[in-house]
């Protein structure tokens, strides 16, 4: 079975990249631009695997994981938070948020294709 | 004389001195005392020592004891002739201490205290009551003596009604006189120059008496000389114990009696007039006392037997029908018992008031104690002492029966006060005299004088049960009042004096050895008895008077610190080789000490300290201009320190704002540094991820195409963002090299609108422009403006969201500025963001779509701030409006 991906992320490109690394790894990418519809969008079909830039317009990365940990719905959802700014600050941040994996831009498709694999337990 | 005349002499005779004091009093509220402040009226103010016990007593003391009556005179003459260096120190030190009685001398020596300033202000009042009891007696006498009935069958009052009328008379005249107003150093010129006046009337009645006797009744001095030779008087034999107690007693009266002490020390107004008074006090004495022996002869000769010898200056004239000159007898007397009186009572008083009701009033009404009620109370005070010492001396005359002799009851009082001697002398000359000492002297000696002369003088069972006197109180023979101690065969008035000035002076040499002095006793002891050393003392160094080494450990410990004093001085013993904490107190030791010291108070305050230690002076006026001027150095340099506070208080504001900014900095850095980790992270991001992907190959070419454009518009955006970083360092830097020339306005937003026509060029803007309006010649860097106008319309372009987007560009020139407005037709930019936009990094929508990394607006406002220039939003025009302003010539860099 094909595990659904939702990539929330605001640069083209990088979503772009993103979803041929994982299509071609066999997952079916779903992506989203900004942060405003997020929550609705994940609670309306719940993904296997959330990928989440943590600076988004609009609303924070962080907040997003923050509702969707609140949700029993979602609570459990695996969820890899993405963030271009790399400091060790945001990486704690993101964990006590509750992000399953976390990953610094840039990144390496191997390094991205592991982490999502054992993400959707595969 | 008929009564009413006498009253009515003694009522103008009043009048008159009344209007002597009133007139010197108004004298010397003008200043103008002149003669009045002189040695010859100090002397004969001094003479109110010869009160009417000396006027009339002295002739009935003659005719019964003989010469012993010139004890009296002899003990003074003793004192001014041979003493008058103790009185010289007496003077100067109520002079310089400005006392105003005995007891406040007493007291002030003693450490200011005022337990002692009581009691002798209760043995004052007690041992004068029989004195005054004597001046009423006196007066009284005289008046039933020389009263007759008027004319008219009017009978004078008797004695008792007389005496009443006598003390109300002199209470009323005294506090007319003496308490009219509080005068602060207790000195009464009108009072001293009216018994001055007083002085030469009873000087002068007695001589004429005198006269009278020799030249009138006798056959001059020859024939006088016989007389007593045949009179009883010269079987007189000297008694060599009673006639050295006598003087003794007189001589110590002469400076202890409470009056003498006020007119001779209080109201003493130089010092010289002392030297004076040394050789005509004695000499007044010796006139007042040269016709006592030719009145007593005459009288006892003229008079019938029983006759009172007390009144024969005054019953001689009347017997031989002078009735002149008997009245001229009359007010002599007169004059000395008021004199003494009023003086007296005046003394008193101030001692009463000062120390007894001022200290129980102030006790009980602290709050009060400094308002101006003080004054009105102080002299209700001493009227109403006037009245109670006057109301006792009228008592003691009732109860001693007023039929004791004159010179009898004066010798009572001059026992009493006698008691002062032992604590004034010790307390003048010897330092280590202390108060323990005084207050059990003056006790011990004032009981043994009330127990053995003072009390049984009302005679037997009227205070003391005769039973007491004949075998001792609780049968202890020992302590009969009139032989203490078995000693029975003394005189009783020389018994009395013994034994109370003995153990007086015992008690106070006990009291002073066995106790310590205070320290304001100590100060003040070294200030009376080195009182005229001053002057002479050697200003500094060490040479002349050294110190207790106690007394400088105290000081020390007191000022440096019980610890630090301690190894000082242990510091210094063992440098003489001495074990403890008490060196000798050597002048280089003493010079160490006092610079120690001045560490801590200041030079001045450490060496006048020293010198009351050293006991060496009084602190002199320098000393105190030096420690005032010490004061004054100390505060100056407390308020440079404060100012000095103040501007720490500035300085340190000034760097929490700058550490508050310097924060804020650090946080906007921090900001800045994720922000452009952020910025430049992003586009590293997509070349790597599609870099990876091209190098994994298996592609078909139109995607390598696509990926491969992507990495190169990443790459080029790097690029941006690291010019765009470079230029906004170098601007704000302001180390931008500027090229500045003459350039058309027009030609320039030409150039900007070619150039920003790159950006989305698939957007068809409309410009709106007035060309006639941009030909300008602006002096500035062309380049730089250019690139502020490129970045404005490159932004409209990529912002502007308007269907058919307009960008009008309007030009104005006002002065010496130009302004160029931006205005396009979309939604603009919303109020709140309006702060922001020219911030770094203060990206308002998706910056892809825009293509820029959020440094445009703040890269043009540092280049318009090196233009002299500004670039504002101009809110409410529509759209998002800019305005760039410029000076029209800009002469040189803007740092």
């Amino acid at each position: 079975m094909t595990p659904r991906v939702l990539l929330i992320e605001d640069e083209p490109n990088i979503t772009e990249a993103i979803r041929f690394i994982l299509s071609r790894d066999g997952c079916e990418v779903v992506t989203l631009a900004d942060g405003l519809g997020a929550v609705q969008a994940v609670r309306k079909d719940v993904p296997d695997l959330l990928i989440l830039d943590l600076m988004l317009p609009g609303v924070s990365g962080l907040d997003i994981l923050v509702q969707l940990r609140s949700d029993p719905a979602t609570a459990r959802l695996p969820v890899l938070m993405l963030t271009a700014k790399g400091q060790g600050r945001d990486r704690e941040a993101a964990e006590r948020a509750g992000a399953n994996h976390f990953m610094t831009k840039p990144f390496s498709n191997d390094d991205m294709r592991a982490a999502v694999r054992a993400l959707t337990g595969r | 004389m008929p009564f009413n005349l006498l009253v009515l002499s003694c009522l103008a005779y009043v009048i008159f001195l009344f209007a002597v004091a009133w007139w010197a009093e108004r004298r010397a509220a003008r200043g103008r005392l002149g003669w009045l402040q002189s040695p010859l009226i100090y002397t004969l103010s001094l003479s109110i020592y010869c009160t009417a016990w000396t006027f009339y007593g002295a002739v009935g003391y003659a005719a019964r004891s003989g010469l012993e009556f010139l004890t009296i005179y002899l003990g003074p003459t003793i004192v001014f002739v041979g003493w008058w260096w103790m009185l010289r120190k007496l003077v100067r030190i109520g002079r310089r201490q400005g006392v105003t009685s005995i007891a406040d001398l007493l007291s002030s020596r003693f450490g200011k205290s005022n337990l002692l300033g009581v009691i002798v202000t209760v043995i004052a009042v007690v041992a004068a009551t029989p004195y005054i009891a004597l001046q009423l007696q006196s007066v009284t006498l005289s008046f039933s003596v020389f009263a007759s009935p008027t004319d008219d069958g009017l009978t004078p009052p008797g004695t008792e009604a007389t005496a009443i009328w006598v003390a109300t008379g002199l209470a009323i005249f005294t506090i007319l006189f003496g308490t009219r107003n509080l005068d602060a150093k207790e000195q009464h010129h009108g009072i001293v120059t009216a018994i001055a006046v007083e002085a030469v009337v009873k000087l002068v009645a007695l001589v004429a008496v005198g006269v009278f006797v020799v030249w009138g009744l006798a056959d001059g001095p020859f024939d006088m000389k016989a007389r007593i030779h045949a009179s009883s008087i010269s079987d007189w034999n000297l008694q060599p114990g009673r006639w050295a107690g006598l003087m003794f007693a007189s001589g110590a009266a002469v400076v202890c009696l409470p009056r003498m002490f006020q007119v001779m020390v209080v109201e003493n107004a130089d010092e010289r007039h002392l030297s004076t008074a040394s050789w005509a006090f004695p000499l007044y004495l010796f006139a007042m006392s040269l016709f006592i022996v030719p009145i007593a002869v005459m009288g006892l000769e003229r008079l019938p037997a029983g006759a009172n010898a007390d009144m024969f200056v005054l019953t001689l004239p009347l017997a031989e029908g002078q009735g002149a000159l008997a009245m001229l007898a009359f007010l002599g007397g007169f004059s000395s018992a008021t004199s003494m009186v009023i003086v007296e009572s005046i003394a008193l008083a101030t001692m009463v008031s000062n120390h007894i009701v001022m200290p129980v009033w102030l006790r009980l009404r602290p709050a009060k104690g400094m308002s101006g009620d003080v004054r009105r109370l102080v002299l209700l005070a001493r009227r109403i002492s006037i009245a109670v010492v006057l109301g006792l001396g009228y008592a003691y005359y009732r109860k001693s029966g007023g039929s004791a002799t004159l010179a009898a009851i004066g010798l009572i009082a001059f026992a009493g006060v006698a008691q002062f001697l032992p604590a004034m002398v010790f307390g003048l000359f010897w330092r280590g005299a202390t108060r323990v000492g005084a207050v059990l002297g003056l006790s011990v000696g004032f009981v043994i004088w009330a127990y053995t002369l003072f009390l049984p003088s009302f005679g037997p069972d009227a205070v003391i049960p005769a039973l007491v006197f004949a075998e001792g109180p609780w049968g202890l023979d020992w302590l009969r009042p009139r032989a203490l101690f078995g000693v029975g065969a003394m005189d009783p008035l020389i018994h009395a004096l013994f034994w109370s000035m003995t153990l007086n002076t015992a008690a106070f040499l006990i009291g002073s050895l066995f106790t310590f002095p205070g320290p304001v006793e100590r100060m003040q002891g070294a200030a009376f008895v080195h009182v005229f050393d001053s002057a002479a003392a050697n200003p500094r160094g060490w040479q002349r008077g050294l110190a207790e080494p106690e007394d400088l450990l105290v000081m020390s410990q007191r000022i440096m610190g019980d610890e630090d004093a301690l190894a000082f001085f242990e510091a210094e013993a063992k440098d003489q080789g001495k074990a403890g904490y008490l060196p000798d107190p050597s002048p280089q030791f003493m010079a160490r000490l006092e610079r120690r010291l001045a560490g801590s108070v200041g030079a001045a305050t450490a060496h006048a300290m020293m010198s009351q230690l050293a006991g060496r002076a009084t602190v002199t006026v320098e000393d105190l201009m030096a420690v005032a001027s010490e004061s004054a150095q100390i505060m100056e340099y407390s308020a440079r320190l404060e100012s000095q506070q103040d501007e720490l208080t500035r300085t340190a504001r000034a760097l929490r704002e700058a550490n508050d900014k310097l924060t804020q900095l650090s946080v906007q850095k921090d900001a800045f540094l994720s922000q452009i980790s952020h910025e430049l992270r992003t586009p590293m991001t997509s070349i790597r991820a599609f870099s990876e992907i091209l190098t994994e190959g298996d592609l078909p070419a139109p995607m390598v195409a696509h990926y491969g454009r992507i990495i190169h518009d990443e790459a080029r955006r790097l690029t941006r963002l690291l010019d765009d970083l470079l230029d906004l360092s170098v601007l704000e830097n302001g180390t931008v090299q500027l090229n500045l020339g003459l350039t058309n306005l027009s030609q320039m937003i030409d150039r900007a609108l070619a150039s920003a026509s790159h950006t989305k060029p698939e957007r068809s803007f409309t410009i709106h422009r007035d060309l006639p309006m941009e030909n300008i010649f602006l002096r500035t860097d062309a380049d730089r403006l250019v690139q502020v106008f490129i970045n404005l319309i490159s932004n409209a372009r990529k912002y502007c969201d308007a269907t058919a987007p307009e960008l009008r560009i309007s030009v104005r020139q006002k002065g010496g500025r130009v302004t160029i407005d931006f205005i396009d037709n979309g939604s603009g930019i919303p109020q709140d963001s309006q702060a922001l936009i020219f911030e770094k990094f203060a990206r308002l929508t998706d910056q892809t779509r825009a293509g820029g990394a959020g440094l445009g607006l703040a890269i043009c406002r540092e280049v318009m701030a090196n233009l002299g220039g500004t670039i504002t939003y101009l809110p409410g025009q529509g759209g998002a409006a800019f305005r760039v302003a410029v000076p029209l010539r800009l002469e040189q860099q803007v740092a």
